[in-house]
C-alpha cells in the first residue's frame, strides 16, 4: 500500500519518493544539483529515479547512477534506495508483472522448466550478504584515462541479498552430462536486433557452487527495479557483470559461451596483476572474475581539515573476492608506518568489512593510506595497475588531511 | 500537512496526468516504471544533426559528453568509438557519414 504521506511529502518536494513497489509516476527531468568527481570532466548531475535517493547520472539512457561515496559511511549495508545502476542497453523493462513473470531453464537439461516468481519463493530460501561491484568502478581515475564509463568509487554497495540457488533449480531441470556452462538473459535487451543481447556465462561447476544464486529480495524488499526486479542473478565475490537482472533465461550449454559480452566484452590479460604497461595492449585475456581486495576511508574525504593533537578516528570498508578481510592497516605518514585497525562484524566473507583506528595527527598535512589483505594473502598495490578497459582498480587509497 | 504541500501535489499530478493516485498505487499491476528525461544535449558543432541522427537511436548524449578530453582524446579516440559502434553494435551508420562525425566530435568534445 502506498504511503500516501511520504508521496505527498515527496511530491512538495518536487520530487517523487515511492516506497512501494508499483505504480510509479513519471518524473520530470530534475537538474537537483551538479557534483564534480575529483578526475578531469568529472561534473555529474545530482538525478532523481522512482525508488532512488539522489543518485550521481553518468548516463539516462540506459541508465547509469552512481552511488554518492557518503553512503558508504553511513553503514555496512547499502540501502537499497542508494545502490548503484547499470546497463548495457537501453531497452530496459519499464512493464514488469510480477505474476506473470517466469524464468526459464533449458538447454542440455533433462526437463526444460519454467519457474514463476511464486513457484521460486515456495523453494527453500538462501541469504547472503555480498558485495556487488561494477568492473569499472573507478575508471574515472585510470592514467592514462580509458574509453568507458567514467566513474569514481561509486559503483559499488554491499546488501543482504535472498532468493533460491541456483544449484537447486538446475537439479529440478537435470542438468546433462557434458554441460559446461550456463548462459543468463534478462529482460533488457538491445535497440538494434545488429546489437548482441547482453548474456553471461558461468562455468557449469560454478554455477553448481550452491553460493550463486537468484535473487528476488535485497536488504529484506523486492529489488528496486533497476536492481533487477523481480529477479537478478547474484554471484557472490565476482564483478557486477555477471549479476544479470530482470532474469528470465538461463541455458546450459556443453560448450563455452562465445557471445560478445563474454568473448570480446569484460576481459582482463590474462596474468596474476591483470595489468599491462600503460597504453600498452595484453598478449592474452580471459573473462573478468573474482574481485580483487579494496579498501577504503569513509568519514574522511579528501581535503579534509581536522583537529590537530586530539583525537580523530577513522573508519572505513574493505572487501575482496570472498575469501574474507583478514587484516586492515592505516598509515598516517604517506605509506612508511602502518597500524592496524579494528575490524568491525563479521557479515560474511562476501560482504564489506568495517574498520575502525583513532589517529593523533600533529599540525600539518598528512597523507592517510588504508590497505587490507585478505585470507590468502592477497592486497592491494601502493601504485595503480593499468589495462584498456580500466577494471579492476585497487590501488591503495590516500586521502589528504590538514591537521590544524 | 501544508498548503503547500496540496498544491505541489495537485500540480504534479495534473502534470503527470495522474487522476486517482491511490488508485494507480494499489490497483496497478504490472509494475510500471517511468525513467525521467534525457538532459543531455550535443553542443552546437558542425553536422550536429547527422551526430544527433546517427548516435542518438541507442544511447543518450552523456555518454559522449562524460568521456575523458584532451589532447589525446581527439580523432583517433573517437574514430575508435565510432568504428566500435558500428563493428560491435551495429550501429547502421553511412560510411560517407563517418569522417563527418569523427570530426564533430573531436572538435567539439
Amino acid at each position: 500500500m502506498l504511503d500516501r504521506r511520504s508521496l505527498i511529502k515527496g511530491a512538495g518536494a518536487g520530487v517523487y519518493a515511492l516506497g512501494t513497489g508499483i505504480g510509479f509516476s513519471p518524473l520530470e527531468a530534475l537538474a537537483l544539483d551538479t557534483v564534480t568527481l575529483p578526475f578531469e570532466n568529472g561534473e555529474r548531475p545530482l538525478v532523481k529515479y522512482p525508488q532512488k535517493r539522489p543518485m550521481i547520472g553518468l548516463t539516462s539512457r540506459p541508465p547509469q547512477l552512481e552511488t554518492p561515496f557518503s553512503v558508504f559511511n553511513e553503514g555496512v549495508i547499502t540501502p537499497n534506495d542508494a545502490f548503484f545502476v547499470r546497463y548495457h542497453l537501453a531497452g530496459i523493462p519499464l512493464s514488469i508483472d510480477p505474476d506473470t513473470f517466469a524464468v526459464e531453464i533449458k538447454g542440455k537439461v533433462d526437463k526444460p522448466t519454467k519457474l514463476s516468481l511464486q513457484e521460486l519463493k515456495q523453494l527453500d530460501a538462501i541469504e547472503v550478504v555480498a558485495v556487488n561491484q561494477c568492473s569499472g568502478n573507478s575508471r574515472g581515475f585510470f592514467n592514462p584515462r580509458v574509453a568507458g564509463g567514467q566513474l569514481a568509487n561509486g559503483a559499488m554497495g554491499n546488501a543482504r541479498w535472498r532468493g533460491v540457488p541456483l544449484k537447486t533449480v538446475l537439479d529440478k531441470a537435470g542438468v546433462q552430462r557434458g554441460a559446461r556452462q550456463v548462459t543468463f538473459g534478462g529482460l533488457d535487451e538491445p535497440i538494434s536486433d545488429k546489437t548482441p543481447d547482453f548474456i553471461k556465462a558461468l562455468d557449469i561447476d560454478h554455477a553448481r557452487d550452491g553460493e550463486v544464486m537468484l535473487a528476488y529480495a535485497m536488504n529484506g524488499q523486492d529489488l528496486p527495479v533497476l536492481n533487477g526486479f523481480p529477479l537478478r542473478l547474484v554471484v557472490p565475490g565476482y564483478y557486477g557483470t555477471y549479476w544479470v537482472k530482470h532474469l528470465n533465461e538461463i541455458n546450459v550449454i556443453d560448450d563455452v559461451f562465445e557471445g560478445f559480452w563474454m568473448k570480446t566484452a569484460y576481459r582482463i590479460p590474462d596474468n596474476a596483476c591483470a595489468c599491462v604497461a600503460p597504453g600498452t595492449a595484453p598478449k592474452a585475456t580471459i573473462p573478468i572474475n573474482r574481485f580483487d581486495v579494496r579498501s577504503f576511508i569513509t568519514n574522511v574525504t579528501d581535503g579534509a581539515r581536522v583537529k590537530a593533537g586530539s583525537e580523530t578516528p577513522l573508519k572505513g570498508i574493505a572487501f575482496d573476492g570472498g575469501y574474507g578481510i583478514t587484516a586492515v592497516a592505516v598509515s598516517t605518514d604517506g605509506g612508511k608506518i602502518w597500524t592496524d585497525a579494528t575490524l568491525g562484524q563479521d557479515l560474511g566473507k562476501y560482504s564489506f568489512r568495517e574498520w575502525q583506528l583513532p589517529v593523533k595527527l600533529a599540525a600539518g598535512t598528512h597523507e592517510i593510506k588504508v590497505r587490507a589483505v585478505n585470507r590468502i594473502g592477497q592486497s592491494q598495490p601502493s601504485e595503480p595497475l593499468w589495462n584498456p578497459p580500466g577494471y579492476m582498480r585497487n590501488v591503495v587509497e590516500t586521502v589528504r588531511v590538514t591537521a590544524a | 500537512m501544508t498548503r503547500t504541500h496540496v498544491l505541489a501535489l495537485t500540480a504534479a499530478a495534473s502534470l503527470t496526468g495522474m487522476a486517482g493516485l491511490d488508485l494507480v498505487a494499489v490497483d496497478a499491476k504490472p509494475v510500471s516504471y517511468e525513467l525521467p528525461a534525457e538532459s543531455a544535449a550535443l553542443k552546437p558543432g558542425p553536422n550536429l544533426e547527422l551526430v544527433q541522427g546517427n548516435c542518438t537511436g541507442c544511447h543518450s548524449i552523456d555518454y559522449i559528453q562524460t568521456q575523458p578530453r584532451g589532447p589525446q582524446f581527439k580523432k583517433d579516440f573517437w574514430q575508435a568509438e565510432v568504428t566500435k559502434m558500428i563493428k560491435v553494435y551495429g550501429a547502421p551508420i553511412d560510411e560517407r557519414d563517418v569522417s563527418k562525425i569523427v570530426d564533430y566530435l573531436a572538435a567539439t568534445y
